[in-house]
């Protein structure tokens, strides 16, 4: 199977974090009899040789007891045994055995059992009214072609019956959504809807008890059948993309090494940190919580925190926050503030007070309601007074008007919306983006800006070598030898870069916060920032939008690096199509401005903005919006979620922090920025659509409803025009989806049409 | 007409096994994983995970 060609290493090489036995069992949870299961996020599994290929792997662990892999949810779920032959099992196995089979595996808390018990309910409820419905159906086609008065009104009877409990346990979505909705004054799409059913159900049994010759029990129960579709795929779609979501590698650690005053170390959860406590953060893991740094030196890389893309030198006494990630040197950290409290605790509050443009935005089914709701109904109430009034027969009068009713009530605007959404939620699936809900995608349609942050979005966060001065070719070559040495990423992007082969040191040693040395014969290497290897003259000034690394012998200046940030693949491309296609773009950094500039200047974007504090960006996201602008905002790190949560519509990469992914709209897991500009043309596409199926829904209203007010609206004429205009208002939908896929057809053949030429 | 006695419960049953028929099958978590189920009928026998 060729999909599954992933190459060990470098599935090893990704994942880069490593997690402790202790923060396995932390995320484990106890089944009694000695047996713990651990759930797994694997998102690269995507064929049926993954699935047997991981649970071949973790059933030749002696300790597992049952493993199943979920392609759906993209999940491993596995039962192993606490202990095994009197030793206590060692989980990471498990996570080394899923690695060693080529795939990467996070740790994930399962928050999601509430909504599985609501997609559970909701097709309960389909399959209760898809019972009732063609039962029904299949008793009222007899009464329709031709039973007699005796028969007929037996048939009507047993149509009651199957009806009532099928209406409240079914109808049950849409009653108490209509009843919230006007118990707060409003109205939605829902209280037409049980008006509806519930009026047509009541006169029907009234028709019946009177030997009445029409019944609408038909049209009320499969109204609620095809309203029921549309609400179960609506609710499926939010949450495949919520278990997408959740089943990324989380950032923010679970716990920290707790160093106890008699010397021991304990692994403790990080809920459990109190402030004062000394936690221990190797070279290499997230710092868990604000605090100040004891002892130790190291460079820490904020670049998810605050956006600055160059990493920052620490030593005891300094500051730091939640969420940097440890590069050189180990540290021991005071925690100063409760992990509640901590950094992300106020970028939490600040998100709250942003949330504004989501929560006054109005979907557009809901404002359809607004208007059309009282229309409707006015207009029943109408035809119900004026056949009172001039034909003289109220009981005659209150048919006509429940069979308005029944005729307008939106089944076709109830799916006009959902299928619609569904369908382009799909087609951006398979683009490898997240849709978390449908609100987001009739939002992203109406934005005519787009602000991007800087460091994990436009760029990846990896340094990249632009320009060296070098005297010799050799020294180029050893500072790449010295730079093997380090995990700092500068040191990284030096050992990877291009050009002479290094040459080997054998005694290297890193000073954290300063760069490497070492020795050959009686010459001192030294390989770092200016002020470490450099000490004769100044260093240069801070607002190069370059990161410089210098190679000095003997504290002379051999060697100059310069690095930047790499751009993301694609940014450029998409910069470039957003402003054909007139969209203003702009940056919204916490970085350096020059750094920030250089960024801007490159791809060509309108407008930079820098050193921006996480209450900055979202006031900036609010002007936009005060001047009328409706912004997507895409960002990735910490100091981004207030902003992506105050923007009209956000988006987030895959490899955002938690909490910005938790923010935004849609997340990504494309590697590619083009993304952007396809799913606002997804959103612009899948809006047109909507529109033309309420002009479809509407036209058919037109036609429809001055038949039935003029009494000639038979159930089997309601019967008909409903599911007609459904089905129009469905194929209207999955229009999308064939353009979608003529478009895959088209690149596929070209892509084959390369191959076979080169 | 008097077919109809025992044709309309036989009807009414028929369809009341399929709802049964749907609501095992929910129960029983056969709507958990979609697309892995299509991708297991194809497995060979001994790549069962012995329980």
């Amino acid at each position: 199977m060729t999909c599954c060609d992933m190459n060990t290493e470098s599935v090893l090489a990704m994942s880069a974090t490593a997690f402790s036995a202790e923060e396995i069992a932390l995320a484990s949870h106890p089944l009694g009899d000695g047996l713990r299961q651990l759930d797994l996020s694997v998102p690269d599994v995507h064929c049926g040789g993954c699935i047997s290929t991981i649970e071949r792997a973790l059933c030749a662990l002696p300790y597992v007891a049952k493993a199943r892999v979920n392609l759906t949810s993209r999940r491993v779920t596995c039962i192993y045994r606490q202990e095994f032959e009197k030793r206590t099992t060692d989980p990471t196995g498990i996570i080394s055995a899923i690695n060693a089979a080529g795939y990467r595996a996070h740790l994930f808390t399962p928050i999601a059992s509430e909504n599985d018990t609501t997609r559970n309910q909701l097709l309960l409820a389909v399959g209760v009214s898809g019972f009732a419905a063609t039962n029904i159906m299949l008793l009222s086609v007899s009464v329709w072609s031709g039973a007699d008065a005796a028969t007929r009104d037996m048939f009507h009877w047993i149509s009651a019956l199957i009806a009532a409990p099928a209406l409240v346990y079914a109808g049950r979505f849409f009653f108490r959504s209509a009843w919230n909705a006007l118990k707060h004054g409003r109205t939605n799409m829902d209280v037409p809807i049980s008006l509806a059913v519930t009026l047509s159900y009541a006169v029907s049994l009234w028709e019946t008890m009177h030997h009445g010759e029409h019944a609408w029990f038909d049209a009320s129960v499969s109204l609620l059948f095809f309203l029921l579709i549309g609400r179960t795929l609506d609710h499926v779609m939010r949450e495949k993309a919520r278990a997408a979501i959740n089943g990324l590698a989380r950032l923010a650690p679970r716990g920290a090494l707790l160093l106890i005053s008699d010397g021991s170390r304990r692994y403790v959860a990080i809920e459990d940190i109190a402030v004062g406590d000394e936690i221990a953060i190797a070279a290499g893991e997230r710092i868990p919580v604000d605090g100040m740094i004891v002892s130790g030196e190291s460079d820490i890389d904020l670049s998810i925190v605050t956006g600055e893309s160059s990493p920052v030198a620490v030593a005891g006494g300094s500051q730091v926050s939640s969420g940097a990630m440890n590069l050189t040197g180990s540290l021991v950290v005071r925690a100063t503030k409760l992990a509640k409290n901590s950094l992300l605790a106020e970028i939490i509050n600040l998100m709250e007070a942003a949330e504004g443009g989501r929560a006054r935005y109005r979907r557009i089914a809901d404002r359809a309601a607004s208007l059309y709701s009282p229309a409707v109904h006015l207009l029943a109430l109408v035809s119900f007074l004026a056949w009172g009034f001039f034909g003289g027969e109220w009981t005659h009068a209150m048919l006509v008007a429940v069979a308005v009713l029944i005729i307008t009530c939106p089944c076709a605007l109830g799916l006009a919306v959902p299928v619609v959404q569904v369908v382009a939620a799909g087609e951006l699936f398979r683009r490898g983006v997240m849709v978390k809900d449908g609100s987001a995608l009739e939002r992203l349609a109406e934005v005519d800006t787009v602000a991007f942050d800087k460091t994990g979005t436009l760029t990846i966060g990896v340094p990249r070598l632009v320009t060296t001065t070098a005297s010799d070719e050799t020294f180029i070559a050893k500072a790449k030898g010295l730079a093997v040495h380090s995990r700092h990423p500068l040191s990284q992007a030096l050992a990877r870069s291009g050009g002479p082969a290094p040459i080997p040191f054998d005694r290297v040693s890193e000073i954290p916060g300063g760069g490497l040395q070492a020795s050959r014969g009686d010459e001192t290497y030294r390989l770092g920032n200016a002020a470490f290897a450099d000490a004769i003259s100044a260093s240069s000034s801070d607002d190069s939008p370059f990161s410089e690394v210098v190679l000095s012998r003997n504290g002379e200046v051999r060697a100059r690096f310069f690095f930047e940030d790499t751009l993301r693949p694609g940014a450029r491309e998409a910069v470039d199509e957003l402003k054909v296609r007139g969209y203003e773009t702009v940056i919204i950094s916490g970085d350096r401005q020059s750094v920030v500039d250089n960024t801007a200047l490159v791809l060509g974007l309108d407008k930079a903005l820098g050193a921006l504090a996480p209450q900055h960006k979202v006031e900036e996201c609010q002007r936009f919006s005060a001047d009328g602008h409706q912004v997507l905002m895409v960002g990735d790190g910490i100091n981004d979620a207030p902003a992506l949560a105050a923007a009209h519509v956000s988006m987030a990469p895959a490899t955002a922090s938690d909490i910005g992914r938790q923010a935004a709209d849609l997340v990504f897991f494309n590697e590619r920025l083009e993304v952007v500009p396809q799913a606002i043309a997804v959103a612009k596409q899948a809006a047109r659509l909507i529109r033309q199926n309420f002009a479809l829904a509407i036209g058919y209203n037109v036609l429809a409803v001055p038949i039935a007010i003029a009494g000639y609206a038979t159930p089997l004429i309601a019967a008909v025009a409903m599911s007609t205009s459904s089905i129009i208002v469905v194929t209207n939908a999955l229009r999308l989806n064939t353009r979608g896929m003529r478009q895959r057809r088209e690149r596929t053949m070209t892509a084959t049409r390369e191959v076979n030429a080169a | 007409m008097n077919m109809l006695i025992y044709l309309i419960p036989i009807a009414l049953f028929m369809g009341g096994m399929g709802l049964l028929a749907f609501l095992w099958s929910l129960k029983s978590g056969q709507y958990e994983d979609l697309q892995g189920a299509a991708w297991r009928v194809l497995a060979d026998d001994e790549n069962e995970p012995t329980p």
